[in-house]
């Protein structure tokens, strides 16, 4: 059932402690997120998983151990990492390239997803002619297309303004439903976690642990108005209760 | 255009200065002079221009290709940049004026030591735009990559040497006119012909106003050489004037 799993995962940093305690588990087709405050060590766990970085603890894959890390996750960084001196084409198409594709195949397998990604008539542009939410589209895409078996978001929308992060979180969660990716995002924005996910991890600061673990039961397509969006606010209340107030609780898991 | 204002004025000051002030011609001529002298001597100024030139971009494409192995070695292994740069850069502190005799001296009048001249001027300023280029990749591109599965010689392919671009073509700009004043150096300590030994003798005959016209030459040359680095870099880096083009709207224009 679930496909990620990990096991009391540690890191640190020289004599710095960052995550003390990680254990989560990502089910298939499962939209899961990951939030916490800033320097928590969101980032430094998606080091632990691409094999950036190697920390002490448990993480399984399907059953199995993970070593060959550039298998099962595409990643998407959280700076949109786009390269300047590619074309948005070519800067969808790199993971391909990456995996040996002929850089014309690879086109051809990117180029008609543009559309659904908003980006139709720009793949001759540079990512510095694209406004930031487009930017965001096209690194998105970048990451789709390596057909991996699991996404890993870090902060997608966080350098956006926040009309722009609102527009792009409703895309997302849109798309997500036609393309039903197993996907880990981290993010720092509450509204986002409820917003997009099935299961939230609530994170304490540094060194991090899991403090709460949150199943948002809003159906889907997430509504917009009415008494969904009452729902949403007060378990947006909950969660930020959580974070600011930590010393309340004492449990791990409810 | 300011640039050929300023130039300009500069002349008009300098050639009336040499018209009123009286002082003679075999001192400091009138620009007009020395361009009419120029005219003059075209054939001899071009005669001698031509090996001052091919030693600046023989000289200037050795040190180049060595720079960018040195500088590819150097990103792969890191211990080697503290055993080597040390070493360039006392080469870097060795005074062209004493050097240029002794290699001259050691290689003789032809064109050999000129490029080595060129070369040891050249090559450090390249080198470190090199190295420092290659570190500017932004991490997140690095850490991407490696997540797709990409190798390291994949990953320096892909992302440093493209980064290393804007820090390579700084470094171009810089040595390109280094190069020429190394080559008329290296001419001056000793030559067959060439521009610098040109200087020199124009000196010995007290004939200034053929040595500025020598300097003219020379300037003319590193301007061209310096303006077709900015063109290349044009034509190789679109991106940076596609990106210039949106922001450009605001108050900048
Ligand atoms: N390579 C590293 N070396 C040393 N310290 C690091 C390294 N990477 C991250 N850290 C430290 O780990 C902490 C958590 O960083 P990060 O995972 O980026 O936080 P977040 O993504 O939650 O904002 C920070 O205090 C940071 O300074
Ligand atoms: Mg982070």
């Amino acid at each position: 059932m679930s496909r990620l799993e990990l096991r009391h995962v540690r890191k640190a940093f020289g004599g710095l402690d960052v995550l003390a305690d990680i254990s989560l588990s990502v089910g298939a087709g499962e939209f899961v997120s990951i939030l916490g405050p800033s320097g928590a060590g969101k980032s430094t766990l998606f080091q632990l998983l691409t094999g950036a970085e190697h920390g002490e603890g448990e993480m399984l894959f399907d059953g199995a151990r993970l070593d060959d890390h550039g298998r099962h996750f595409a990643f998407m960084p959280q700076r949109d990492a786009l390269m300047p001196w590619r074309r948005i084409l070519d800067n969808t198409t790199l993971g391909l390239e990456v995996q040996g594709m002929r850089r014309q195949a690879a086109r051809a397998c990117v180029a008609p997803l543009f559309a659904e990604f908003g980006l139709a008539g720009f793949e001759r542009h540079f990512p510095a002619q694209l406004s930031g939410g487009m930017r965001q589209r096209a690194a998105l895409l970048r990451t789709v297309v390596q057909q991996r078996d699991m996404l890993l978001l870090d902060e997608p929308f966080g350098a956006l303004d926040a009309l722009t992060r609102t527009a792009m979180q409703r895309w997302l969660e849109q798309m997500w439903r036609h393309h039903r990716w197993t996907a880990l995002l981290i993010t720092h924005d509450v509204r986002e976690a409820v917003f997009l996910s099935d299961r939230i991890y609530v994170l304490s600061a540094r060194p991090a642990s899991i403090v709460r673990e949150i199943k948002v039961p809003f159906s889907r397509p997430r509504c917009l108005g009415g008494e969904h969006a009452r729902q949403a606010s007060a378990l947006e209340a909950e969660i930020l209760d959580i974070i600011l107030n930590p010393q309340s609780i004492q449990r791990t898991r409810p | 255009m300011p640039a050929i204002i300023s130039v300009g004025l500069l002349l008009l000051a300098w050639e009336l200065y040499a018209i009123y002030s009286g002082i003679r011609p075999t001192i400091l001529p009138a620009p007009s002079r020395v361009f009419e002298q120029a005219m003059l001597n075209r054939e001899a100024l071009a005669d001698n221009a031509l090996p001052t030139i091919g030693a600046t971009l023989l000289g200037f494409a050795c040190s180049l290709s060595a720079a960018f192995v040195l500088s590819m070695l150097v990103d792969f292994y890191q211990p080697l940049r503290r055993a080597l740069f040390p070493v360039f850069i006392v080469s870097q502190t060795l005074p062209l004026v004493a050097i240029a005799p002794l290699v001259v001296l050691w290689f003789g009048f032809g064109l050999a030591p000129k490029i080595m001249l060129v070369a040891l001027v050249t090559f450090f300023p390249m080198l470190v735009a090199l190295v420092e280029g290659y570190e500017s990749t932004e991490v997140e591109i690095g850490q991407m990559l490696r997540a797709m599965g990409a190798g390291r010689w994949r990953i320096f392919l892909l992302a440093r040497l493209p980064s290393a671009l804007p820090y390579f073509f700084a470094g171009l700009r810089i040595s390109i006119t280094y190069a020429v004043v190394g080559a008329i150096f290296a001419e001056y300590a000793g030559a067959a012909k060439g521009l610098g030994i040109y200087m020199l003798n124009a000196k010995n005959n007290f004939r200034p106003d053929l040595v500025l016209a020598a300097v003219g030459v020379s300037a003319a040359l590193t301007l061209i050489l310096f303006g077709l680095t900015v063109l290349v870099q044009r034509l190789a880096m679109p991106w940076e004037r596609a990106g210039k083009k949106t922001e450009g709207k605001g108050p900048r224009r």
